[in-house]
């Protein structure tokens, strides 16, 4: 398997080959290797990549999955349009 | 353990200073962040850089930053793109009084050498098209301003410093400074006691904390700021686009997304960093006024960070009245920009050296005389 292939984070298109090299620079949580690769940034809000990045973090440190951190979730829960926002927020007030 | 230097805070301030001290020398310099790197305020801010400001020294911390960030790259080697865009930032003027002191503030800046201007309501238009004429009357406008990633410009600086044989330990809190008879002697963290006389305080939203943990009073206090950013598209704006009457900024980066924030309606003085449903809506409501072509564009991510607030939104960069403890803190939202000054200034003032600008105006003990400091008025 070409680790240069293997897609980890499909939104923001992160192979699994950058966040290996990311574990060797010692970012070994999901929060450091959002912020350097932007894993879990994009639409889907790590909804997709969360558990894959779990695991293979899991698998470098050496420890069980459940030892391993979860992403923060922030909201929004799913993507809405600034303009609907905008809209309930007028018609509300 | 012994250090020659403690730095408190492992946020782009302190792994700027970090990294001018060892570049200049120092040895034996400690780094302590109790969280991961840009945990804090650093990897929760807007990640814009600008130079149009409304006093003398913000214009010039901002414009000797750009410089270093035009040839941050080359200068700290560093092996990802910093993600640095030079596209402007366009401030617009919504009354006439906003305008007068737009006019006045790039009187200022072209004075420093910050090449901004003045435009025409059509001007504006032809550099951001969308912007909706109802809602402005005329712009400044400086080319040279733009963007940076933030995480990605702190771990360069950390990389740089790490190897000019800095130490840092992330995820260590300092819980304790020991200081007698006005003399630093011990930094005690959750892990391990450290010797040592001199602490740089570069916490940011828990600066004032920091401050007392060494009996040091420093008037700053945090508040919440929150932004959103949203799905990335096609390019389709240059510059960050600011209003201070609109209370809003908002920027495509580089990625495609755009990153868009306003200042609280109700500040409180607290740690708060928390998302708000309030927030969504004054920020839909105000960007679809100001930029009514945004409407279709979803929303994926709201969060919340700390402005950490001097008396008159200028930085405190120092040292205290405690001998060896240094301050760079205050910047009341404008951390990051002001990031390689700091780092350069700080270091000189702890080295003995002379500052490569005049900073006086930027002590600490300039608050206990409020009627010489200048009020800054252009922060969102």
């Amino acid at each position: 398997m070409n680790k240069e292939d293997v897609i980890i984070c499909r939104c923001e298109d992160v192979t699994l080959k950058q966040l290996h090299d990311c574990f060797e620079e010692g970012y070994t949580t999901f929060e450091e290797v959002k912020r350097i690769l932007r894993i879990g940034m994009g639409p889907c809000q790590a909804n997709t990549c969360s558990l894959l990045v779990q695991k293979e973090i899991a698998q470098f440190t050496k420890q069980p999955l459940n030892k391993v951190d979860t992403h923060v979730i922030r909201p929004l829960i799913t993507g809405v349009p600034l303009g609907s926002l905008a809209k309930e927020a007028k018609d509300e007030s | 353990m012994k250090a020659d230097i403690v730095i408190i805070g492992g946020g782009i301030s302190g792994v700027s200073i970090a990294y001018n001290l060892a570049k200049q020398g120092m040895k034996n310099i400690v780094v302590f962040d109790d969280n991961y790197m840009t945990g804090g305020a650093t990897g929760r801010c807007g990640a814009g850089v600008r130079q149009q400001w409304g006093t003398k020294m913000n214009c010039l911390m901002a414009k000797k930053s750009i410089e270093f960030f035009e040839q941050a790259q080359e200068e700290l080697n560093y092996h990802r793109d910093i993600e640095f865009k030079q596209k402007g930032y366009l401030i617009v003027a919504v009354t006439q009084e906003e305008e007068q002191k737009f006019k006045e503030n790039i009187t200022l800046q072209n004075a420093l050498g910050i090449p901004s201007r003045f435009l025409t309501q059509d001007e504006a238009l032809d550099i951001v098209p969308h912007l909706n004429k109802d809602a402005f009357l005329s712009a400044t406008y400086c080319p040279t301003d733009g963007h940076l990633n933030p995480f990605l410009m702190t771990d360069a600086y950390y990389h740089a410093a790490k190897k000019l044989g800095v130490t840092f330990h992330y995820y260590e809190k300092v819980i304790d400074i020991v200081v007698e008879n006005q003399q630093i002697k011990e930094v005690i963290t959750d892990k391990r006691r450290v010797k040592t006389h001199k602490v740089v305080n570069a916490a940011g939203g828990y600066a004032k904390e920091v401050g007392e943990l060494a009996g040091v009073d420093i008037p700053v206090y945090s508040e919440n700021h929150q932004i959103l950013v949203t799905e990335p598209i096609e390019p389709m704006q240059d510059p960050m686009v600011i209003s201070f009457a609109h209370n809003i900024y908002c920027q495509q980066v580089p990625h495609g997304a755009f990153i868009m924030g306003r200042s609280p309606n109700n500040p409180q003085h607290n740690h708060d960093m928390s998302s708000s449903w309030q927030f969504l809506e004054e920020m839909a409501k105000t960007a679809t006024t100001l930029l009514p072509a945004l409407a279709d564009l979803r929303v994926i991510r709201q969060w919340g960070g700390s402005y950490n607030c001097s008396p008159d939104r200028q930085p405190i960069i120092s040292e205290s009245n405690l001998p060896g403890f240094y301050l760079a803190c205050g910047f009341s939202g404008h951390g990051f920009m002001f990031a390689p000054m700091t780092g350069l200034l700080l270091s000189e003032i702890i080295l003995n050296k002379p500052t490569t600008i005049d900073i006086k105006d930027l002590h600490v003990n300039r608050f206990e005389n409020m009627e010489k400091t200048e009020y800054e008025t252009s922060v969102v």
